[in-house]
């Protein structure tokens, strides 16, 4: 699979990929996307990152261990959830903080928040996997 | 004007925890003052509870707290009322003394804002236990104070023993909080009420219902796994491997006071009964008599005092079941006198530690000059432990036996178990004070020294105060006993405790006989130890022992039964799996008779048609396919087309997720195929082939059938159209999947994000262990499961 065509668009590949996921997140609560299809689109980036350039460079372009993305994930989505508990309200009540910023209408919610955790926990789950799968080194 | 009362009472218990999140920080900036600064939580929780006593002594019920999950009536609700209010102050109290010791204890420990954050995390679990109003808030914070105990138990981590110790008790006292779980639930159902201040107007009808034993044998039980009773007790003296801050806290103010502050809050809703007395008593005077003869047998001053814990413990509960005016007002005194002396002590032991280098009672001698606050602390602590006169332990030995003496012969044998027990733990308290300090100075392997300020201010406050407070019976009779005993005895105890030696009061000759046979067994300390030595080796068995063999037979077990069923040949797996699944499918139809006929296919578009073409074609390719892989892809082009399909049914999200999944599988399975060396052709015979075959067709046409069985039901589509309604004017969002996932069932998928980040752990561990088992270089095929495979084609 390491074709020179393929190693060479493969960062190009993985970065259109990773911006998509990000605007398949946003773009979810209205139109067609969301927080598990963005997250499984990144993974997928990752993983085509990972296999074409090695698991070595996709980590460290990562920082962090994927893993700890995913763990992250599902915290802030816990978190989200126990914030409606400061407006006495119950858990993961939805909160809505919806103004106008140049005449468009911006919406930010504890949903959004909790997207963006599940979001987070899929793409460092399955990237853990893929990459894991990847590697034949010990750097996973 | 300050937060409502119900935010600040939840702060309490939720307030240790924020600090624990910043601890490390702390120490990090303020250094060897961490300890100091941190304490700064608990003194400004103490504080805040202290200005309940006045409302309380006055009979007043503060109540407060958040909604958590109304649907099922649990609140995250909190409620104050003299016995809450008493623990509180203990555990905050004593908890300022044990973090400033911690920051000397531990200073230089490379860990030591961890075990700040650890200790802290405990102190709230503790704080919502006791100050809970819901059952469920209470079993929440009861667990956390396992979990978190565990953590601090098994904080030095690097050590076998200490992993033990902290796992053995998490395995005790988290197996009886889940006995407490189904107390409290069949205690909930039967009542209705899952409050306790609700529970507490219900008194009297519990006692009456059907479900009243087992109701209250789960609880007992509960509390009895986590206050060590017998014989559940052998994980406390185990926990002795925590670092000492952690066995002053947990075996004086806390932890192990959970049990008795749950049998005490239980009393008035479950006492009051021939089982509840039975039950109680003899457990308690059991775990008394043995947990003094433990400690005396010990030469380990943390070990005696671990014992002696115990002791003090099933007096506790034995007070508790006996249930007379009396008997509480000796429980609430002894429950003070006892946090205050023993927290003392345990931090006497740590600084005995620290100054010499040895815990051995029978190697120190001689330190009173180089050790003379510590010694002052040392015997103010020993006089409350051993009930001398002014003492708060005087006054809770004088209720206990005036509550025993004058009676029929079971108190009078009560009376004798209380006066031997005891007259053991006052040996015990009377030898730690007067043995390491008295006689001629021995060697140690450190140079003895005196200990810092942070180190014993802790014993030092902490006795002085278990022995002033003699001085003041008037304001406690008012402000701690009557509300406290109240609480517990669920109606006015009219306390009434006063200094005065009165001959012609038996309870006080049967203190002078506790006195006496005290002073006797500290004379022939050595012969009784040896004595006591000698039976236990007789005996050769403890409960420790009987804990390995339970958990080493349960292990066994679990192992045969694994190679029962998991016998790992995935073949097998996959063929019973998937005959199950079939079965399953057409069995119920077929019983009732409810096959459907086949349905009126509607016309399709040749796209649509086309779509399916190129399903069909991928799985025409996978059975002709001659390599794994080429499989795999093909399989792949099949799960695409069903994209398609879906896309051209109006279901974008669907096909969105299906063509993410079908990328994904494919790559997935096809870097497994690598990492495994699976080979890349399959082997199965002919007959395989049939049989695999047949049920793959069982089970897809089973799935037709279904659907279409499903079709021809009237669907009810009313939760599909309160979501249609409701998705864009409440939830702000017109794609009703994302807003089903994030919003309405937002619950269940934090349960499957989690499942997801779990299951990328368990392939990052497994193939960890692969990689560290095998070492094998990425050409030669690995070892095991394919190995299988390639052996039987």
């Amino acid at each position: 699979m390491n074709t020179v065509i393929f190693r060479t668009v493969a960062p190009g590949i993985a970065a259109l990929m990773l911006v998509f996921s990000v605007f398949v997140l946003l773009r979810g609560h209205n139109e067609p996307g969301g927080g598990f299809i963005g997250g499984l689109i990144g993974a997928s980036g990752l993983a085509v990152y990972g296999i074409a350039c090695g698991v070595r460079e996709a980590r460290k372009a990562m920082v962090v261990h994927p893993i700890t993305i995913a763990g992250f994930g599902v915290f802030i989505a816990a978190i989200s959830g126990l914030l409606p508990l400061f407006a006495e309200v119950p858990f993961l009540t939805g909160l809505w903080w919806i103004f106008e910023l140049e005449g468009r209408e911006i919406a930010l919610s504890t949903p959004l928040i909790f997207d963006i955790g599940v979001y987070a926990a899929v793409v460092g789950a399955v990237s853990t996997i893929a990459l894991t799968l990847e590697s034949d080194e010990e750097h996973f | 004007m300050g937060p409502s009362i119900d935010v600040s009472i939840a702060l309490v218990s939720v307030a240790p925890f924020l600090a624990a999140l910043l601890a490390p920080w702390v120490k990090r900036f303020t250094g060897p003052l961490a300890g100091w600064v941190l304490a700064i939580v608990p003194a400004s929780i103490f504080l805040f509870l202290a200005g309940f006593i006045g409302p309380v002594a006055e009979n007043e019920v503060v109540r407060g707290g958040l909604s958590w999950i109304p649907a099922y009536g649990i609140a995250f609700s909190f409620f104050i009322d003299g016995l809450s209010l008493l623990f509180g102050l203990l555990i905050s109290g004593i908890g300022v003394f044990i973090v400033i010791y911690s920051g000397g204890y531990l200073a230089g420990h490379p860990h030591q804002g961890r075990f700040f954050a650890y200790i802290l995390m405990f102190m709230g679990s503790m704080l919502g236990l006791v100050l809970a109003d819901n059952l469920f808030t209470l079993f929440l914070f009861w667990e956390l104070t396992s979990i978190t105990s565990f953590l601090l138990i098994g904080f030095d981590h690097s050590r076998q023993a200490a992993r033990r110790a902290a796992y053995q008790s998490l395995v005790v006292t988290g197996g009886g909080g889940l006995v407490l779980l189904a107390g409290f639930i069949l205690l909930a159902v039967m009542t209705g009420e899952n409050s306790l201040t609700g529970l507490l107007t219900t008194a009297g009808l519990v006692q009456q219902h059907s479900f009243y034993l087992p109701v209250m044998l789960l609880i007992v039980a509960g509390a009895f796994a986590k206050s060590a009773q017998v014989p559940l007790h052998f994980w406390l003296p185990n926990a002795m491997e925590a670092p000492t801050p952690v066995s002053a806290y947990l075996h004086s103010a806390t932890m192990v006071k959970a049990g008795v502050y749950l049998l005490a809050r239980m009393s008035p809703i479950l006492g009051g009964t021939g089982h509840w007395f039975w039950v109680l008593t003899l457990f308690g005077g059991v775990t008394l008599l043995l947990g003094g003869a433990l400690a005396v047998r010990q030469t380990d001053i943390k070990q005696m005092l671990a014992y002696t814990t115990m002791g003090s413990l099933g007096l506790l509960v034995l007070l508790i079941g006996f249930g007379t005016k009396e008997a509480i007002l000796g429980a609430v005194l002894y429950l003070c006198a006892h946090s205050l002396f023993k927290g003392a002590l345990f931090m006497v032991a740590g600084n005995l530690d620290h100054g010499t280098g040895t815990r051995d009672i029978t190697v120190l001698g001689g330190l009173r000059e180089k050790m003379s606050v510590t010694f002052i602390a040392a015997v103010l602590a020993a006089i409350s432990m051993a009930g001398l006169p002014i003492a708060l332990g005087f006054f809770a030995k004088e209720e206990m036996y005036l509550a025993m003496v004058g009676g029929a012969w079971p108190d009078l044998l009560f009376l004798a178990v209380l006066v031997v027990g005891n007259a053991l733990m006052m040996a015990v308290g009377v030898l730690i004070a007067t043995k390491p300090f008295l006689g001629p100075l021995r060697p140690t392997p450190q140079a003895p020294h005196e200990v810092s300020p942070a180190l014993f201010a802790g014993p030092v406050v902490l006795a002085v105060l278990g022995l002033v407070a003699g001085l003041f019976t008037g304001w406690l009779n008012v402000h701690l006993l009557d509300p406290t005993g109240g609480a517990i005895h669920n109606g006015a105890v009219d306390a009434n405790i006063h200094l005065g030696l009165d001959p012609a009061n038996p309870a006080l000759w049967a203190s002078v006989v506790t006195w006496a046979l005290g002073a006797l067994l500290v004379w022939r300390a050595d012969a009784v130890r040896s004595a006591l030595r000698r039976a236990g080796n007789a005996i050769g068995w403890t409960f420790d022992n009987g804990f390995d063999a339970f958990i080493s037979g349960l292990i066994r077990s679990a192992d045969a039964i694994t190679r029962t069923l998991h016998h790992g040949r995935l073949e097998i797996y996959m063929l019973v799996l998937f005959i199950a699944l079939a079965l399953a499918l057409y069995l119920p139809m077929i019983i009732t008779g409810t096959l459907p006929a086949m349905p009126e296919l509607a016309p399709l578009t040749f796209y649509e048609w086309g779509a399916i073409l190129i399903a069909v074609l991928g799985l025409i390719t996978v059975l002709l396919s001659v390599t794994r892989l080429a499989a795999i892809v093909a399989l792949g082009v099949q799960g695409f087309a069903v994209a398609v399909i879906f896309m051209l049914f109006g279901a974008p999200d669907l096909a969105f997720t299906q063509f993410m999944v079908e990328t994904l599988s494919v790559i997935i399975l096809a870097l497994v195929m690598t990492k495994l060396h699976l080979d890349a052709r399959d082997h199965r015979m002919l007959e395989e082939r049939v049989r695999d075959g047949a049920v793959a067709l069982a089970v897809a046409s089973g799935f037709a059938v279904m659907l279409v069985a499903v079709l021809g039901v009237d669907l009810d589509l009313s939760l599909t159209e309160l979501f249609r309604a409701t998705s864009t004017p409440i939830a702000h969002g017109r794609n009703i999947v994302n807003v089903i996932l994030v919003d309405y069932r937002a619950i269940d998928t934090l349960g499957e994000i989690s499942v997801v980040m779990a299951a990328g752990l368990a392939i990052l561990a497994v193939i960890r262990v692969r990689f560290h088992e095998g070492r094998v270089p990425p050409a030669r095929p690995a070892k095991s499961g394919p190995g299988r495979r390639r052996a039987k084609a």
